[in-house]
């Protein structure tokens, strides 16, 4: 296809602008901003492909982005923030959905060509095809996990990833076939079939609590699907503004993997929290003591606290109660409590889950501190506040050779004066392990679920 | 290959490398506006629809190009509007 120069300008103009965008997406300040410029790149680059020659077909086109523009902006309005990671999970495979579907569109192109597929067709499409199967039925499976509609343990079965590799090198074989002999109809769709079944097998056995690291590895696959769409039809500024989402989703996978001191290989392949563990014998259950507590002990401490920290996790998202939390810690600000919420950057189920909610309820985002900024208070605090987190909080990370999470950065909640846990049971977190945190002597256990908890909290209060 | 296949993986690699940069001091708090607004971007493949879309005639290509028309754009206007939503929530004491 022919560009020509003023439309080549016009999207460079576009990729600098999501570039831009990106760059601004760096401080709360300037980050609306920057994806206004990055809407703005976007429109350009949509106006100009109308007017390109080849394109005509304004009917189809005009109305598949009035029925997509109609369903994503009402999703967007009426999503609720605690549905985020899924709304993020169903976009990263519609990213790559739409780019297999191009895939597909130029394949069957090329097949009634007299003058055929070039090898550099045939090697792209098919590339394309794989990615872009992988995202979508992958992202749809992480929704599906999200939404609550799949189960979120880990599926495992014998010889999970002997599978697996069988699978793709199936897949390897049919890309090498359409590569050698282009145009064959029938190896083309197992292909597509093939790579969907990929997609849904490396997802099922990753369990709920890794998929921070599975939605922002999905994001970035999303963004490549675009690349190797980019490749397909010789498209520069696909190619451009894929490789920055590619790049974004890699930088967050990475963050996350990190958090929890494990390699994308281990969450990919490990299905791990697949099996409850029990740890330690008889003996040693029988002599663990928790303290149970009462509203009214949870109130009188904090209602003396000088210092208090919020650890929330996902309890706090699936009980919906970041408002009350919010107006608990207003509460206390009002009686010259110091009030600080710690972070960690896996809590939730997507990367920033925790900061969205809580913004969400009006806490002002330098109240939100990330793990490395806020460990180091935790001694000078009076009471830590923990809401529906487990894993995140476990000490034994720190010490215990032996156990799973051994290593991985956590939130030094044992260091506080007073800890409370608000927690529905005394069921270990993901990883299957118990939590000694909730068997300290400074430690109070507040059986109950999130919102209630905070509920029967604010009602005490407001007669201290 | 032809050399403007190996152009086109200049232009990625060096695409990867800038969007490295750029987005590694993205703080934890805009993560999520990251994700969303990054999901808005790969609605990218639009522009890619489109082209395939172009050709008057309806057959195969074409509907395929404008279900994938469909899908770019629900990421482009739900991508960039939820991105909006979320960092109007995010604001200083």
């Amino acid at each position: 296809m022919d560009i020509p120069v003023y439309s080549l300008v016009a999207y460079l103009v576009a990729a600098v602008l999501f570039i831009i965008g990106l760059m601004r997406m760096s401080t709360p300040k300037t980050a609306r901003g920057g994806n206004v410029l990055a809407a703005t790149g976007m429109l350009i680059a949509i106006v100009i492909t109308l007017l390109l020659k080849e394109v005509l077909n304004y009917t189809m086109i005009l109305v598949g982005i009035a029925i997509g523009g109609i369903i994503g902006g009402v999703a967007a309005r009426t999503v609720k923030m605690t549905a985020m990671p899924q709304m993020v999970g169903i976009y990263n495979g519609f990213g790559g959905g739409g780019s297999l579907l191009i895939a597909a569109a130029e394949f069957f192109r090329y097949a009634n060509l007299t003058e055929g597929f070039t090898v550099q067709n045939s090697i792209t499409i098919v590339i394309t095809i794989l990615i872009g199967c992988v995202t979508f039925s992958g992202s749809m499976i992480a929704f599906g996990k999200l939404q609550g509609l799949v189960k979120s343990r880990p599926v495992t079965y014998p010889m999970q990833n002997i599978w697996n590799l069988v699978i793709f090198i199936a897949i390897l074989a049919m890309m090498i076939y359409l590569i050698v002999s282009p145009g064959n109809v029938p190896v083309f769709i197992a292909l597509i079939a093939v790579s969907l079944v990929l997609g849904v097998l490396l997802v099922i056995p990753i369990g709920g609590a890794d998929m921070p690291v599975v939605i922002s590895l999905l994001n970035s696959y999303s963004g490549l699907a675009g690349c190797a769409a980019g490749f397909v039809l010789g498209n520069m500024f696909l190619i451009i503004s894929g490789a920055l989402v590619g790049a974004a989703g890699f930088i967050l996978t990475r963050i996350m993997c990190k958090a929890m001191n494990r390699s994308l290989g281990n969450v990919m392949f490990g299905a791990f929290g697949a099996v409850v563990q029990t740890t330690g014998t008889a003996g040693e259950e029988g002599e663990k003591v928790v303290r149970e507590a009462t509203p009214e002990d949870v109130t009188t401490l904090l209602g003396y606290a000088k210092s208090v920290i919020f650890v929330p996790g996902y309890g706090m998202a699936t009980s919906q109660a970041q408002h009350h939390v919010a107006e608990l810690a207003t509460l206390l600000e009002q009686r010259g409590t110091d009030v600080k919420y710690a972070i960690h950057p896996v809590a939730g189920r997507m990367p920033g889950h925790m900061n969205v909610l809580l913004a969400e309820a009006n806490v002002p985002y330098d109240k939100l501190y990330d793990l490395d900024d806020i460990n180091a208070d935790f001694e000078r605090t009076d009471v830590a506040v923990v809401i529906g987190a487990n894993d995140v909080t476990n000490p034994s990370a720190r010490n215990m050779t032996d156990s799973p999470l051994y290593g991985m950065p956590i939130l030094n909640v044992d260091k506080a004066k007073s800890v409370v846990v608000i927690k529905r049971s005394l069921s270990p977190g993901f990883a299957g392990v118990d939590n000694p945190l909730f068997y300290m002597e400074k430690t109070m256990m507040f059986f109950r679920d999130g919102k209630q908890a905070i509920i029967e909290i604010l009602d005490e209060i407001k007669n201290l | 290959m032809g050399q403007d296949m190996v152009f086109l993986l200049y232009v990625f690699v060096l695409a990867m490398f800038a969007g490295y940069e750029v987005i590694t001091k993205v703080p934890p708090i805009l993560h999520t506006p990251l994700m969303s607004g990054a999901n808005a971007i790969s609605g990218v493949c639009l522009i890619g629809a489109m082209v395939v879309t172009g050709p008057t005639e309806v057959n195969l290509s074409t509907i395929l190009g404008m279900i994938a028309v469909i899908m770019a754009t629900i990421n482009v206007v739900g991508g960039f509007m939820v991105t909006d939503r979320m960092l109007a929530m995010f604001k200083k004491e």
